[in-house]
């Protein structure tokens, strides 16, 4: 990640976050590494990567899976798991 | 300026009495000897109805320093009180107060840690968390006491500082002991400590704020560098409070008190109710013509090296009193720091430490005596022989 950090002097004193829901800018993605891929002709659309997904990084478009949220994925794998039709694959991260 | 009313307080009184024309939005507390009379007291005046202020009652020290996080990230002025174990049971929690910039005031009536367990006068519980990140202010009598605590409120909130603000004073010796205090103007109290205003509450609900998140490797440094800064910003802004308390009632408080020093070849460094013992030995000392002097931090954190070291610089030997052991095997917390202090300066008296009035051993005249001739001797033989010394301890 090549976001460049603010020094003592930009952030608010004591740790405080002056603005709502600014985790969105907090790119957790970086974190991963393995990243899942869908198999689009075995997914059902049950949905339930979405329910299972613990940083709501399931995208979901008109009632259907609609693919995956890189920014903040941090490849946990538990919508692999989850998957009862094993559609989606966890692949090696290449940076 | 008014003539000022004389009233009989004790220390802890005397702070209660600071409370009432404070009148703080919140105060969360949790009785513990010997700092149990100031909620007492405190509380009468919340019963009577002459403060509006919110008592929180709570099951723990742990749980009083919280209240006090929640209340000051609301915007609420707030306060509490406690001592020795009471300050150990809130410890996670007053580190937390300091890092997130909530200008809490806390009254400490100065008392021995267990264990083993006891009630009287040390400063082992103070001592044990300098490093806190609170400013911390230790006063000589129940006067100062009164002062500082409304002193403290002006200190904790000032912008460039916003850290809380310890007011310590020595249990039994100064909270339980009457003395006449002079009682300031309880509107000109007010008006001088003014409105508290936070830059972000954590109620305001139009601009919402998140207080105490995790940080990580990436913040959390920064956000400790500015808690030095403030710190260091307190060594510019507390004169400047203080200059306009001055201005307001008159009394005038500094980093340091000197006592004697300016000609004095020997020094006693002590804090809080033993300098008042000292003065006493060394107003007798100076009518047999002994050049004895007295210097008495009162602001410990931030530690004021620079007024230490111009106070000390034509003295020839000096002895640093602790009422606190800080087992380094090197001597108490004060001692230390006043030598780190002293070494970048270039004054470098011969300095010894005394270690006393541990668990409320009594220090007496005799004893102040003895060190201020162990100081001429150090001063015959240049050189200090013993410097880690137990005063009053039986061997």
């Amino acid at each position: 990640m090549a976001e460049k950090k603010k020094t003592w002097k930009e952030i608010p004193i004591g740790g405080k976050i002056t603005e709502a829901g600014n985790a969105t800018k907090y790119n957790t993605g970086s974190w991963r590494t393995f990243r899942p891929e869908k198999n689009e002709k075995k997914c059902i659309n049950c949905l339930l990567c979405w329910i299972y997904c613990p940083d709501s990084s399931i995208k979901v478009k008109d009632g259907k899976m609609d693919g995956f949220d890189y920014d903040h994925c941090k490849g946990c794998g538990i919508c692999a798991s989850i998957c009862p039709v094993k559609c989606i694959d966890m692949k090696k991260e290449i940076k | 300026m008014s003539k000022a009313k004389k009233i009989p307080l004790t220390g802890d009184q005397a702070v209660a009495y600071a409370m009432k024309q404070i009148e703080p939005d919140v105060v969360a507390a949790y009785p513990i000897t010997p700092q149990t009379a100031i909620v007492m007291s405190f509380a009468n005046y919340v019963a009577n109805g002459q403060v509006q202020t919110e008592v929180i009652h709570v099951e723990s020290e742990h749980s009083a320093m919280s209240a006090c996080v929640g209340a000051a990230a609301a915007g609420a002025r707030t306060m509490t009180a406690t001592s020795a174990n009471g300050l150990a049971l809130m410890w996670e929690i007053v580190y937390i107060a300091a890092s997130t910039r909530l200008p809490i005031v806390m009254p400490v009536v100065n008392r021995a840690l267990s264990g083993p367990i006891n009630i009287h006068c040390d400063h082992s519980d103070t001592m044990g968390c300098r490093d806190s990140g609170w400013i911390q202010i230790y006063c000589e009598n129940a006067q100062e006491v009164y002062e500082n605590t409304i002193l403290a409120v002006r200190i904790a909130e000032h912008k460039d500082i916003l850290l809380p603000v310890m007011v310590c004073q020595d249990g039994f010796i100064t909270s339980h002991g009457v003395e006449g205090v002079e009682v300031l103007d309880e509107q000109k109290v007010k008006a001088f400590i003014g409105e508290y205003k936070i830059d972000h509450s954590l109620l305001d609900i139009d601009n919402p704020v998140t207080y105490g998140p995790l940080d990580l490797q990436d913040y959390y440094f920064e956000h400790k560098r500015q808690e030095s800064e403030a710190m260091k910003n307190a060594l510019k802004a507390i004169p400047e409070v203080s200059k306009e308390f001055e201005k307001t009632f008159g009394r005038k408080y500094d980093f340091i008190e000197a006592y004697k020093l300016d000609d004095a070849e020997i020094a006693i460094v002590a804090m809080s109710s033993t300098a008042g013992t000292v003065k006493f030995v060394v107003d007798e000392l100076r009518q047999k013509g002994i050049k004895a002097g007295l210097l008495r931090p009162r602001i410990f954190r931030p530690f004021p090296k620079e007024k230490i070291a111009a106070a000390l610089k034509d003295v020839k030997a000096v002895a640093v009193l602790d009422r606190s052991e800080s087992f380094s095997a090197e001597g108490g917390p004060l001692y230390t720091d006043i030598k780190a202090g002293l070494y970048d300066s270039g004054i470098k008296p011969l300095v010894t430490n005394y270690i006393y009035g541990l668990g409320g051993r009594d220090i007496f005249p005799a004893d102040i005596n003895k060190v201020y001739s162990d100081l001429q001797d150090v001063v015959k033989a240049g050189k200090v022989k013993t410097p880690l010394n137990y005063l009053g301890s039986r061997e």
